[in-house]
């Protein structure tokens, strides 16, 4: 980069010629409407996004003004009925749990198989094995979704009825509804966690190679055995880089529509039995409801989206943040 | 990286007078816990091979780990656990890939012909057998070949303008909103070109309207990975040209981009696949259609990702498996894009020491 620079502006300073004698500047027309149109295309970029919000925020408030419930606390969402009633706490609670469930089930999992590509596989499988987690990563997810409606979700109905059995005192997985398919938040989160577990294994496989092999060598040469080389050289590098990746994967798992509008039965209750059918999230919702929403209806769609967007604005900053600081850090 | 370690640990151990099981232990207390595995399933009675498999790996753990905390101690013991938990993830990640993909295939291939590729829905009734997706490979087609015309200039000349030129506030503030603008889920995006195009501009329903937000999901993809490749273009070919007198643009544009070009191409074709796939923009934004339209400009259209949700939500076994079938030509669409983007960013890899 610092090349470029002493290209780009004045000549090294080693061999810097007296002032006078220097030929004076050429701006040419060429690199000038160049520039121009490079600039203005990062500039389009950023008045894309305040345009995004903006956009969304206008006809959000028209919605949120014309609500006859509780915006934040209201569960059912019947914006088409007059008076319009609909609130997003229903969504508020099923995006959460299922991001969770898809958090708690893939973080793990993720940072297993990155290790194993980085750290444990034999070297000629690990970078098929590589391309195999991006193909996963590129896999529409409405295939993810249709493969979950049709065939993951009749799969768990026994283990659903192992979790009701041995662990129905728990109270969180007991089900009330047996029998009946498991279109529940439980359901959403298992499907979720296999569609964000390509974006975490990527990123903290990044990471763990850029470990320092000073570090990991220092360890071996302790006599340390691998686990602890991970665990003492490795993962205290990559923490940060986790971080960030869970954090990508959880903006991910709160956005994603089709997969959850194909599995979930959605209804407007919340319920603490996660494996039950019902509950609703925020893009999901937007899914079901549009078609036959009245231009009222849609507003309160984009109200809801609007909340949907911020949060994942918050997580998707937070995350690149974290990696920026830590770019810093080890620069 | 695992080159070392096992030679590491594979080196002679004697003389550091510790005792050492034989390489090939693991395996043999392998094949034992799935034969014992099997033995308990079949005894049982227990019908679901997941058990068998279950029992198998958790006395395969166990086992492993008693034999080498008896001979080489809890610390090597430990070690071989956690490396049986690695492995067991990445089966875990592996069986939904497999399985995914083979249910795809198995119940695709079902209706999926020449007559399901040429033909529309005109006139078929859903719940019976016949139509196809042409309509809807025609709406894909359109959509996401107006989507790239928009995206791929915005997002190549933000990214040269972020590698040659970019220094100060305004593109530090790019990168941010570039990484921030990934993150932003699909339904958003289709939710501001609704309340922009359509509800504000009155627009009406159309493939055009689609394309628009696949640019937004696409432009920071683009902008990402033609960024990484023009950090790869070695300094001394810009040098070189700027020493010749060239001006900077006509260096970038005759030095710079075509140096790079397999690897801006394999980040665009990427970028498609991610887009080809993409359904809730089109479901808001496109609105499907069951008859052929050629005009992406009016009136609405199909696409194959919606097809698919569309022939889901009819919920009937003539319907699923139309599906599958257009579930599978997509999945064949993307992997294919991919494979090829992949190929050319090998053939064309810039073949300096750097990597």
């Amino acid at each position: 980069m610092d090349t470029i620079d002493d290209i780009t502006g004045a000549p090294p300073p080693a061999a810097a010629p007296p002032a006078e004698s220097a030929p004076p500047a050429v701006t040419r027309v060429g690199d000038r409407v160049f520039l121009g149109l490079s600039r203005g295309s990062g500039i389009t970029l950023l008045v894309i996004m305040a345009a995004i919000a903006v956009f969304l925020t206008v006809r959000a408030v028209t919605a949120i003004s014309g609500d006859h419930g509780n915006f934040l606390t209201t569960f059912q969402w019947n914006a088409d009925a007059t008076p319009p009633v609909f609130g997003i706490g229903v969504l508020l609670y099923g995006t959460a749990v299922s991001s969770v469930i898809a958090m708690v089930l893939a973080v793990p999992v993720a940072i297993g198989i990155a290790l194993f590509i980085s750290h444990y596989a034999p070297r000629r499988i690990a970078a098929p094995l590589a391309y195999l987690v991006d193909l996963l990563a590129a896999v529409p997810s409405i295939v993810y979704g249709l493969w979950g409606a049709l065939f993951l979700v009749p799969h768990l109905q026994g283990l659903n009825l192992w979790m009701d059995h041995y662990l129905g005192w728990t109270v969180v997985l007991k089900q009330t509804y047996q029998g009946t398919a498991s279109r529940s938040l439980f359901s959403v989160g298992i499907l979720l966690a296999i569609m964000v577990l390509p974006v975490i294994t990527n990123v903290s496989r990044e990471v763990f190679r850029q470990v320092p092999r000073a570090h990991e060598e220092a360890a071996l040469a302790l006599g340390a055995t691998r686990w602890e080389v991970v665990r003492m050289a490795v993962l205290p590098f990559a923490r940060s880089g986790i971080i960030s990746a869970s954090m990508l994967g959880l903006g991910r798992a709160l956005g994603e529509t089709m997969a959850v509008a194909t599995v979930l039965s959605n209804s407007s209750t919340i319920t603490s039995h996660i494996v039950d059918p019902g509950g609703g999230t925020f893009a999901q919702n937007i899914a079901v409801y549009f078609g036959e929403a009245t231009p009222f209806g849609r507003d309160a769609l984009i109200a809801s989206g609007l909340v949907l967007f911020v949060i994942t604005l918050i997580v998707n900053g937070a995350a690149r943040l974290i990696i920026a600081r830590r770019k810093e850090y080890t620069a | 990286m695992s080159q070392s370690v096992t030679s590491q640990s594979a080196a002679k151990p004697s003389q550091f007078g510790r005792r050492r099981l034989p390489r090939w232990t693991p395996a043999v207390i392998a094949l034992v816990a799935v034969l014992v595995g099997t033995g308990v399933g079949v005894g049982a009675g227990l019908s679901s091979h997941i058990q068998w498999g279950l029992i198998a790996l958790l006395l395969f753990v166990v086992v492993n780990y008693a034999v080498t905390a008896a001979v080489e101690g809890p610390r090597q013991a430990k070690d071989r656990v956690v490396t049986s938990l690695v492995w067991a993830c990445f089966i875990i990640a592996v069986v939904p890939l497999y399985s995914l993909v083979e249910s795809t295939i198995a119940k695709g291939v079902k209706v999926l012909d020449g007559n399901f590729l040429t033909h529309s829905m005109d006139g078929v009734i859903t719940t019976g057998p016949g139509g196809g997706v042409y309509h809807a490979l025609v709406g894909t087609v359109e959509q996401v070949a107006l989507a790239s015309l928009m995206a791929v200039p915005i997002g190549l000349l933000t990214a040269v303008y972020l590698v040659e030129y970019g220094r100060g506030r305004l593109a530090k503030a790019v990168t941010f909103f570039v990484d921030v603008m990934t993150g932003v889920p699909s339904i958003v995006a289709g939710l501001f070109v609704l309340s922009f195009w359509i509800l504000i501009l009155g627009f009406g329903y159309s493939g055009f309207a689609g394309s628009l937000a696949l640019a937004i999901l696409m432009i920071p993809v683009v902008v990402r990975s033609t960024e990484e490749m023009l950090k790869l273009v070695p300094n001394e070919l810009r040098e070189a040209s700027l020493a010749l007198g060239v001006p900077k643009w006509r260096t970038i544009i005759k030095v710079v981009l075509p140096t790079s070009i397999g690897g801006i191409t394999t980040g665009v074709m990427l970028a498609v696949a991610r887009i080809t796939g993409e359904t809730a923009p089109v479901l808001l934004l496109v609105f499907g259609n069951q008859l052929i339209n050629f005009n992406p400009f009016s009136g609405a259209q199909s696409s194959l990702p919606y097809y698919v949700y569309e022939q889901y939500a009819a919920g009937n076994p003539a319907s699923y498996d139309r599906a599958w079938a257009a579930a599978l030509v997509l999945i064949a669409f993307v992997m294919i894009l991919n494979l090829v983007a992949r190929g050319i960013a090998r053939w064309k890899a810039p073949t300096s020491s750097g990597r």
